[in-house]
């Protein structure tokens, strides 16, 4: 079980100094993800979702309390290159092609121009925009260039990826194809998958574990092991099962609220 | 008298030509686009012949396009070696050696904040003096010939330059940077992977604004001495002889020269910058 | 803001001067080895780098120097003084706004003139933009000269160049400005059934004030460019350009590094009026900055 353990946070807690006072983030976040899940963080703004997103991958330093990553800090585990980030915006450079873009990582790496190539073709493969490889960002769609977003991160091969809400911006029919895709891609690689969402079906429907978190301050209410099986298929997301789960992550997020009302 | 009437339903002509044009079902074509200004341009020279002659201007005050036009034809290797003194050796010469430093003192200043805190507003500052003062001062050291010139281009488009490449440096979002240290890359890998690519198209705007203060730059700087030779001294003697014509002619040098210019860096920047939106419409 | 910027920009300035003073040891040091040699007499270091910090006509003078012959010829002269920076300094400055006025309303006028008609906007607009590229200070001694020639000296020949200078800036600054209404307001108005004069005033003329502004700071700039430069052709004996070329004529250094740093500060401050009428504005516009 210990072994299996990939992410533990514990009494993790984040103050920001802001120009209006300090905002508690994270107050005493304790949390543990083990090897192949797929956790959703769920929650209103300033709920701390995605801040603990970022500490996890060393872009926030906590306040208070501890946080380790592969056994590392996430410092060092970001040195060590232990995940993939998806942001929210694709943020492809312009200036290169797809292929290109996907190469970014590979290059800083240090990758052989041979790998490079082979591990482009194969994550390409992996988000379904094989023949894309010579196009501009520009010349694709919303959903293809966050596609383009993923691949880049699977492309080195980092065991965690983590997401912060990344379909965010795409219409609810991309949407869903894209979630669909992305079980299928996580049955394939077997990866760790930390995952933020506004949206409590897609929540539910990707995750095999839900953080529900709530604001002022940043802090998790509930935590729910999903029943579900691993093999999902669209309409799941009618079945009783799907919608009790639904209805306790509502009910953990409007307690979240009437603490604050 | 018949000259000046000439002159005025010329004009009139000429504007309800490009009326007709501009408001036609063909005005968004790029035929359209190129003629109306071409029509226009040419209507205006027609126009300034026939006053002159029709008016007798003298020749001392407004020469017409048609001697101008002479005096350039027969004048081709002065001009030429103006030219090759004035654009060349100064104003070429002056736009590399300040941009390249220009270039690198920005990627400094971008590393250290307080440098750049400290040396931005400095440099903002000195972007908009006069700086062909600097001239007379430049010559005394420099001495009458084209390195004094270069020196003044140097000065000129420095500080342009400098401040639109660390705007162009600091143009990348959080999340680009955020997406680099994700990977764990240096600042080294970061500065040329990311923000110099990003910064290109501000690098280009002020080499833009550069080719015109370099040809300006070292044109003035003539003006406060130099060899027998140069588009400025030529002009400032002509001037001083009343031979406009010539002085006409080296203004059309003059305004090649700088389209020409400005034309050459606008083009390399649509290869560099085809992926910027202000590129693709 | 201002707060943060102010100790790295006194280091940057403190470290200019402290670079200046060492510069002007080795530029002046062949001068005073050349008197040195003459009178036989030898200097120790400290008096030799003195030496060169205190020279009549050095090749660098060194920072005091200037800013002595600027209080002397400012503070200490009579402004009415042939000899006066100020008075010098108006000379060039009368030129430069009057010649700034003719130029900035004649600019808007164009401009305004290009947005609302297509004939002027295609005929105009491609000479506008090609202008810019061109060096039309290359023109000034021949508007000086011919002017002069048939009479007309003094204020007015500089001010038409400098009227030209800033022409073409403002012209493109203003056409962007007006026309930077999105497609969204501009059918809002004509939801209203608003007429081309109401679209003008009530949103393309508001629109285009900060680019109005932006011009303003180039063209004013221009124009103090072109009024010095005015002043060269015909070896006019007053105005800052003329200091310029009289000391570089008669090799007075430190009358050309003073008559340059009150060109400068005269840009300096023409730039930073048009930037706090412009703070004023925005803000009266309801613009927070």
């Amino acid at each position: 079980m210990v072994s299996n353990l990939i992410i533990s946070a514990q009494n993790l807690d984040l103050t920001f100094q802001t120009n209006d006072g300090p905002v508690h983030a994270l107050k005493d976040v304790n949390l543990e993800i083990g090897k192949g899940e797929f956790v959703s963080f769920i929650g209103p703004s300033g709920c701390g979702k995605t801040t603990f997103l970022r500490c996890i991958a060393g872009l926030e330093q906590p306040t208070g309390g501890q946080i380790s990553v592969n056994g590392m800090t996430p410092d060092e585990a970001r040195k060590a290159r232990a995940y993939g980030y998806v942001f929210q915006a694709a943020g492809l450079y312009p200036w290169r092609t797809i292929g290109g873009n996907i190469k970014l990582p590979l290059e800083i790496m240090g990758f052989s121009k041979h790998e490079q190539a082979e591990r482009v073709a194969r994550v390409m493969e992996l988000v379904d925009l094989s023949g894309f490889e010579k196009k501009f960002p520009w010349q694709l769609s919303g959903g293809m260039q966050q596609r383009a977003s993923i691949a880049r991160a699977l492309a080195f091969d980092a065991d965690i990826l983590l997401m912060d809400e990344p379909f965010g911006a795409l219409d609810e029919i991309v949407r869903d194809h894209l979630n669909e895709q992305l079980l299928a891609l996580w049955a394939r690689t077997e990866k760790t998958i930390g995952f933020v969402t506004h949206s409590i079906p897609e929540a539910v429907y990707l995750s095999t574990k839900i953080v529900v978190m709530s604001p002022r301050p940043g802090r998790i209410t509930d935590v729910i092991e999903s029943p579900l099986p691993r093999e999902r298929p669209l309409d799941i997301r009618d079945s009783k099962e799907f919608i009790e789960i639904a209805h306790r992550v509502r009910d953990g997020l409007r307690a979240g609220h009437l603490d604050d009302v | 008298m018949i000259y000046v009437a000439g002159a005025l339903v010329l004009w009139a002509l000429g504007w309800m030509v490009n009326a007709r044009l501009a408001n036609g079902p063909n005005a968004q074509t790029r035929a359209v686009g190129i003629a109306v200004p071409v029509i226009f341009g040419v209507t205006i020279l027609l126009i300034w012949e026939l006053i002159v002659r029709g008016l007798s201007v003298p020749l001392v005050i407004l020469p017409p396009p048609s001697m101008i036009a002479t005096t350039f034809a027969n004048s081709l290797p002065i001009l030429w070696a103006d030219f090759v003194q004035t654009f060349v050796k100064g104003a070429l010469s002056g736009f590399v050696i300040g941009g390249v430093a220009a270039f690198l003192l920005a990627i400094v200043v971008d590393r250290y904040d307080f440098l750049r805190r400290g040396l931005l507003p400095v440099g903002n500052f000195m972007a908009a003096l006069p700086i062909v003062g600097t001239a007379p001062i430049l010559v005394m050291w420099f001495g009458f010939d084209w390195q004094s010139k270069a020196a003044v281009v140097v000065v000129m488009v420095f500080f342009p330059i400098l401040v639109n490449t660390v705007a162009g440096l600091r143009d990348t979002s959080d999340m680009q940077r955020d997406l680099m240290r994700t990977y764990g890359a240096s600042y080294t890998q970061t500065l040329f992977k990311l923000r110099v690519p990003a910064a290109m198209p501000f690098i280009f705007n002020g080499l833009k604004i550069a080719t015109t203060l370099a040809l300006v730059g070292a044109i003035v700087a003539e003006f406060f001495g130099s060899p027998t030779l140069g588009m400025g001294f030529r002009i400032s003697t002509s001037v001083g002889q009343l031979a406009l014509d010539m002085v006409w002619a080296e203004i059309i040098v003059a305004a090649l020269a700088g389209s020409i210019f400005y034309g050459a860096i606008a083009l390399i920047e649509k290869g560099v910058t085809f992926w910027h939106p202000s590129q693709r419409t | 803001m201002f707060k943060r910027s102010l100790l790295p920009v006194l280091t940057v300035l403190g470290v200019i001067i402290v670079l200046w003073y060492a510069a002007c040891i080795p530029m002046n040091s062949a001068w005073t080895i050349q008197q040195l040699e003459r009178s036989g007499e030898t200097m120790t270091l400290s008096e030799h780098v003195a030496d060169t910090w205190a020279q009549e006509r050095p090749r660098l003078p060194a920072p005091h120097q200037v800013a002595a012959e600027l209080w002397d010829t400012t503070v200490m002269k009579n402004i009415t003084s042939k000899k006066s920076l100020i008075y010098h300094g108006w000379i060039t400055l009368s030129a430069t706004l009057l010649g700034f006025g003719i130029g900035t309303t004649l600019g808007v006028l164009l401009a305004v003139g290009i947005v609302h008609s297509r004939t002027m906007d295609m005929s105009v607009m491609p000479w506008a933009i090609v202008s810019q590229t061109i060096p039309i200070i290359a023109i000034a001694p021949m508007i000086i000269v011919v002017l002069y020639s048939v009479g007309v000296q003094g204020i007015l020949p500089k001010s038409i160049i400098s009227a030209y200078l800033s022409f073409f800036p403002v012209v493109v600054g203003m056409v962007k400005g007006l026309r930077s209404p999105d497609a969204m307001q501009l059918d809002l108005l004509r939801t209203y059934s608003a007429s081309n004069t109401q679209r003008f005033w009530l949103l393309r003329l508001p629109a285009s004030v900060p680019y109005l502004f932006a011009s303003l700071k180039i063209g004013v700039a221009a124009s103090l460019v072109g009024a010095i430069v005015g002043e060269l052709p015909t070896g006019a004996v007053r105005g800052l350009g003329a200091r310029l070329l009289a000391g570089s004529y008669y090799g007075q250094t430190i009358q050309i590094w003073s008559a340059l740093f009150a060109a400068a500060i005269l840009a300096a401050a023409l730039v930073a009026l048009i930037g706090v009428i412009e703070r004023v504005t925005l803000r009266r516009m309801g613009e927070r900055p």
